[in-house]
């Protein structure tokens, strides 16, 4: 708090510029520019998709105009591709944050182990979240996952095996193996700066009291990244709700709606369908979806703030 | 900590064989895009290596045109986000008022809007505004997309600069302008520059407004590999060098940007 500290007596009055109700002026000039275009960009569509939601807006049947009521979301709930993609949005979260906060903790605690050539092979492990989704997801369906050219089709026929065509017999579950590769690395790299920050002496205690790998796991490791897990879980769930490079280029939702989850469901009621009401009122319910966890991750973030 | 022999041999087993797996896809990418068309339908290891994908996608697919959108979108996203971004960190950093806490969570909970909330209006008004398929639209949505995270790192950055030093400018007659350019900006360079490359890093992956808000123009990598998903796309030497060339600058950046990455990505909750 420079500012509000009083000018030393013995120093010549400041000049005044430097005077303080100046300074908390300049202070409000440098801020406002942020705040204003943030403000706008958080407001303005904000309000418009509430105002959709409720408008019948069509823009191939600009016919049918004015004031819908709840009709949008009448619609929209009545709609059983609606309650399908809500179960996929939510059967990728729950599938990506399992496999990456598993495996991301574990593989923490790997790599906080000195081993030869730890660095490099920390590098090569966290390289997936760099790859644009469009190239992870283009990438896995055809060099990997296609079943007559692909990598693992030659796996399965070198051990005798029918190749599997991924995502014709299991389409979600390729989605999610994707976005998978693509987070795991994430969660690795936060988790392992947590647990790099955890106090070596403890464990060695807990060593000399004769706990085990396992019980220094279970005791000290897991209860010091509670707190980064529970971020990586939030972080995570924020973008897990709405994937969409990835179905975008490899399924397109489907086969059927098999892999349509809430983000593609409101693309395509939008924009191929041209229902702007419709996919306005999808919006809303991604934006409280979005909200419920925002509200903790906020919270949870504000609590470590020192400004 | 001592290991045991054998804690060694897991962490070796394990730390290498989820590195190598994690990196496969990648590195068989990289290997795909150096055979012919014909050797690439194949899971061959040992083949000519040629440099045919390459030339093809440089020759026909006009690559240069949307590696530039992606260069001048990422570039200038970041551009206009710092000059944002600068003084308000500054502003909060050494003016703290009693709001400056809540502002920066209201900043950090902008970020929480997910992006298909809110594409229906966004694309109307694009649409009505001529900003469609621009690469001018593109930038102002990155710019204000990664501006909380930008304001946040720099403020985490200001906060570490002694005050000492700013004392002693405006002790010499600095005014703020000046403070802010003679003093705090070589200060801060380093900070600077590393949320800069976080802010590149993260326009230059971006897939969805570029995908539902350019076509042909202003289209950056992330939509022209995705026109690879067509089923007469299936040229995977093509798809692997196109790939290849999208990926290695960033992946490069990446890797010199794993610290402030934790940082900028979870709002210093995890130092």
């Amino acid at each position: 708090m420079s500012v509000a500290t009083a000018p030393d007596v013995q120093t010549p009055p400041p000049p005044v510029e430097a005077a303080l109700p100046m300074s908390r002026n300049a202070g409000r000039l440098l801020l406002a520019p942020s705040v204003i275009v943030l403000l706008a960009w958080m407001i303005i569509p904000l309000v418009m998709t509430l105002w959709f939601s409720f408008e019948y807006y069509n823009l191939v049947n600009p016919t049918l105009t004015g004031f819908a009521g709840w009709d949008n979301y009448r619609y929209l709930v009545t709609d059983p591709d609606f309650w399908v993609s809500l179960e996929n949005t939510l059967i990728i979260l729950a599938a990506v944050l399992f496999v990456t906060v598993v495996g991301g903790t574990l593989l923490a605690v790997v790599f906080n182990q000195n081993f030869p050539g730890r660095n490099i092979a920390r590098v090569l492990a966290i390289s997936p979240f760099f790859v644009m989704p469009t190239v992870s997801a283009l990438v896995w369906k055809n060099l990997l996952m296609h079943p007559i050219y692909g990598v693992f089709g030659a796996i399965a026929r070198g051990f005798g095996l029918q190749p599997v065509d991924w995502f014709a017999q299991f389409p979600l579950a390729s989605v999610i193996a994707i976005v998978a590769w693509e987070w795991l690395p994430f969660a690795l790299l936060i988790l392992l700066t947590a647990v790099q920050s955890l106090d070596n002496e403890q464990r060695e205690a807990a060593r000399m009291d004769g706990a085990g790998v396992v019980a220094q796991f279970f005791f000290i490791t897991l209860p010091h990244l509670s707190r980064a897990i529970s971020v990586v879980i939030m972080i995570e769930t924020i973008f897990l709700l709405t994937v969409f490079a990835e179905i975008f280029v490899t399924t397109s939702g489907g086969p059927g709606n098999a892999t349509t989850n809430l983000a593609f469901l409101i693309y395509a009621r939008a924009l191929l369908q041209y229902d702007v009401g419709g996919a306005s009122a999808g919006g809303v319910v991604a934006i409280i979806l979005a909200n419920i966890v925002a509200f903790f991750l906020v919270r949870s973030i504000g609590r470590r703030l020192e400004v | 900590m001592k290991a045991t022999p054998l804690q060694r041999a897991l962490a070796i087993i394990f730390g290498w064989g989820a590195a190598l797996l994690l990196f496969f896809p990648i590195a068989w990418t990289v290997l795909t895009s150096f055979k012919s068309e014909a050797a690439a339908t194949t899971p061959a290891l040992f083949f000519t290596p040629t440099l045919e994908s390459y030339r093809e996608v440089f020759a026909r697919a006009n690559y240069l045109a949307f590696a530039w959108n992606s260069v001048v979108i990422s570039f200038g996203a970041t551009a206009l986000a710092l000059a944002f971004a600068i003084p308000a960190a500054y502003a909060m950093a050494f003016h703290p008022t009693r709001r400056t806490r809540g502002t920066l969570l209201w900043m950090l909970s902008t970020k929480m809007l997910p992006p298909v909330g809110v594409l229906v209006p966004i694309y109307l008004l694009f649409r009505n505004g001529g900003l469609l398929d621009t690469r001018i639209g593109l930038v102002i949505i990155y710019a204000l997309m990664n501006l909380p995270i930008v304001v946040w790192m720099l403020f985490t950055f200001y906060k570490e600069v002694p005050n000492d030093i700013l004392e002693a400018g405006r002790m010499d007659g600095a005014r703020t302008g000046g403070e802010i350019w003679y003093l705090l900006l070589p200060l801060s360079l380093p900070g600077i520059f590393s949320t800069g490359l976080l802010s590149l890093i993260l326009c230059w992956n971006e897939a969805f407004w570029s995908l539902n808000l350019t076509s042909v123009t202003a289209a950056p990598l992330t939509a022209f590999i995705a026109s690879f998903s067509s089923p007469e796309g299936l040229f995977f030497a093509k798809l692997s060098a196109a790939s290849t060339m999208a990926v290695a600058p960033i992946l490069v950046f990446g890797w010199f940007s794993q610290r402030q990455l934790v940082q900028g990505l979870t709002f210093g909750a995890v130092k």
